[in-house]
């Protein structure tokens, strides 16, 4: 009873301080930018092509790989991360990474709960800012859902529920913010377009550890967890890409020949790591198969999307290509050293955003300057950037874990583990 | 009477059906299965894991069939199921002591 009588006056106090507080403190130079209709319509309509990409997307993706007692277990964790998050990030994901920086660390707490985010133009933009507040939302709600790759089949659903808020004001915002949000990884320069480091590295290494301390799933390497819908798998493949075009062309933030040249870039390596991951699996297994083709598409897609809006036509082709191989190399790995990551977000999102965002280092020329065009030093910068990313996810996630683990536990039981997700967690069933 | 059991290939059945009415079969059950025989299962391969599938899916056949046509209708059988491949089933064979038919409650060979 004192603690929320406590909680509720603290929340008052933030409340009345924001309200009466100035809420365009944002517009530095004190007016606003005019508003431009095309780029606000585009954005808008990325936003909505980023929903697409996790809803139903990522969790058509996802829900074919699965055994058909967990695929609507798999489909619930995207979808309500989706509703979850969306939601955090309103009240208070937003602000922490967007709002004005404290330290080069973390922004401030100007736009809790949103106030203050209005019509006028985003700083440097001719979109509202709400426009741009929800085009990031949906980059928040994809990042987490992605990561539940990594345990599916058996999370415990209030232990998903508390992962997710956690992870996503506690690692997302940060990170969005050192990088796009005017934070230490912005002042220095690192290039990170649409997410190569944000949305890729951090969902796939917070996946990595997910997958160690949940342990392999119960009879994985003895019984056979083949994918139970695989037409599922391809749909959502489909819709990833589509939505993929929002994601990466719509981070240029406006309808221009930026959000065309990452438009173009997006496609064709998304169409090269098909090919590639194709070609490599024929290579090994002597058989191409439709699951290799789609995976490497995703592959191409994630690894292309820090360097979309900064690279050339070949280079994406480059970039597509030698995703599809080492995404793949990354698979056979995980095969290789046991460790559980069901499907698969370390090798195509946390390796492929890696290399992408060595890539963007290597063959940026659009707008900005890598290796290959006599600026050796943002390769270092890219380097520090998928560094740094890596080694505070893996932390940042391996603590939440242990927090969730203690309040409620990570897995289900292994009796609710070989019933399903589905029955066990929800009491439904998808095919009856 | 005989009851014949048959393990088939599912992209066989159609032919079989065609066959076994043209010899005169009235009627027959049909199943999907899994199973193995000497052939054992296969292999499938998901992003580079392999997984050997035991249980190879069949279609089985079961007809009740008067004694004169056994000759006629295990030759038939035998041809239309037939690829030459390995896991092309089996056909078992056993005596069938009663038939009845439900709707009159005939029995023996008039109710097959």
């Amino acid at each position: 009873m004192k603690h929320s009588t406590f909680s509720f006056m603290w929340l008052l106090v933030v409340i009345l301080s924001v309200c009466c507080g100035p809420a365009t403190v944002w517009a530095q130079d004190g007016t606003p930018g005019a508003i431009d209709t095309g780029d606000t319509a585009w954005i808008l309509v990325s936003s909505a092509f980023v929903l697409c990409m996790t809803l139903p997307g990522l969790a058509l993706f996802y829900g074919g790989l699965v055994r058909s007692k967990n695929v609507l277990g798999t489909l619930m964790h995207t979808a309500i991360i989706l509703c979850l998050i969306s939601i955090v990030w309103v009240l208070l994901g937003y602000t922490l990474a967007f709002g004005t920086d404290v330290g080069g660390v973390i922004g401030s707490l100007e736009f809790l709960f949103s106030l203050g985010v209005g019509q006028d133009a985003y700083p440097g933009t001719g979109i509202p800012h709400l426009a741009f507040m929800v085009f990031q939302l949906m980059f928040a709600a994809i990042t987490v859902a992605l990561i539940t790759g990594s345990f599916a089949e058996r999370m415990k659903f209030t232990a998903l529920l508390l992962f997710a808020v956690l992870w996503s004001v506690l690692i997302y915002s940060p990170l969005a913010h050192w990088v796009w949000g005017g934070g230490w990884l912005a002042e220095m320069g690192a290039l990170d377009f649409a997410g190569g480091a944000v949305v890729h590295i951090s969902s796939g290494f917070a996946a990595l550890v997910c997958a160690l301390m949940l342990g392999q799933r119960k009879g994985y390497g003895v019984e056979s967890m083949v994918p139970h819908n695989l037409p599922m798998t391809v749909m959502g493949t489909g819709l990833l890409w589509f939505g993929w075009f929002g994601f990466n062309a719509g981070s240029a933030l406006g309808a221009n020949g930026g959000a065309a040249s990452a438009f173009v870039a997006t496609h064709i390596a998304a169409c090269a790591g098909g090919i590639s991951w194709m070609g490599a699996e024929w290579l090994r297994t002597g058989k191409p198969t439709m699951l290799g083709v789609a995976s490497g598409i995703i592959a191409g897609l994630a690894t292309i999307t820090p360097g979309a809006g900064f690279v050339s036509p070949l280079a994406a082709l480059l970039i597509g290509l030698v995703a599809g191989v080492v995404c793949y190399a990354a698979v056979v790995l995980k095969i290789r050293l046991g460790y559980d990551d069901s499907l698969d977000v370390v090798a195509i999102h946390g390796v492929g955003g890696f290399t992408g965002i060595l890539a963007t280092g290597i063959f940026a020329s659009v707008g900005a300057q890598g290796l290959l065009y006599g600026t050796p030093g943002q390769f270092v910068i890219q380097f520090v950037l998928a560094v740094s990313t890596l080694v505070f996810v893996v932390v940042g996630t391996f603590v939440i874990l242990k927090v969730v683990d203690l309040v409620v536990g990570l897995r289900v039981s292994s009796e609710e583990e070989e019933i399903g997700l589905d029955l066990s967690q929800h009491s439904e069933r998808a095919y009856s | 009477m005989k009851l014949v059991t048959a393990i088939i290939k599912p992209f066989k059945l159609d032919e079989v059906k065609d066959a076994l009415t043209e010899a005169g079969v009235q009627g027959m059950t049909v199943s999907e299965v899994k199973g193995f025989g000497r052939q054992k299962g296969h292999k499938e391969t998901y992003r580079g894991t392999e997984y050997q599938i035991d249980f190879v899916p069949k279609v089985k056949l079961e007809l009740a069939i008067a004694d004169d046509l056994e000759g006629k209708i295990l030759d038939t059988l035998r041809t239309a199921a037939k690829t030459g491949s390995i896991g092309d089933g089996k056909i078992f064979v056993s005596d069938l002591n009663i038939v009845i038919r439900i709707r009159t409650g005939e029995t023996g060979e008039g109710a097959l």
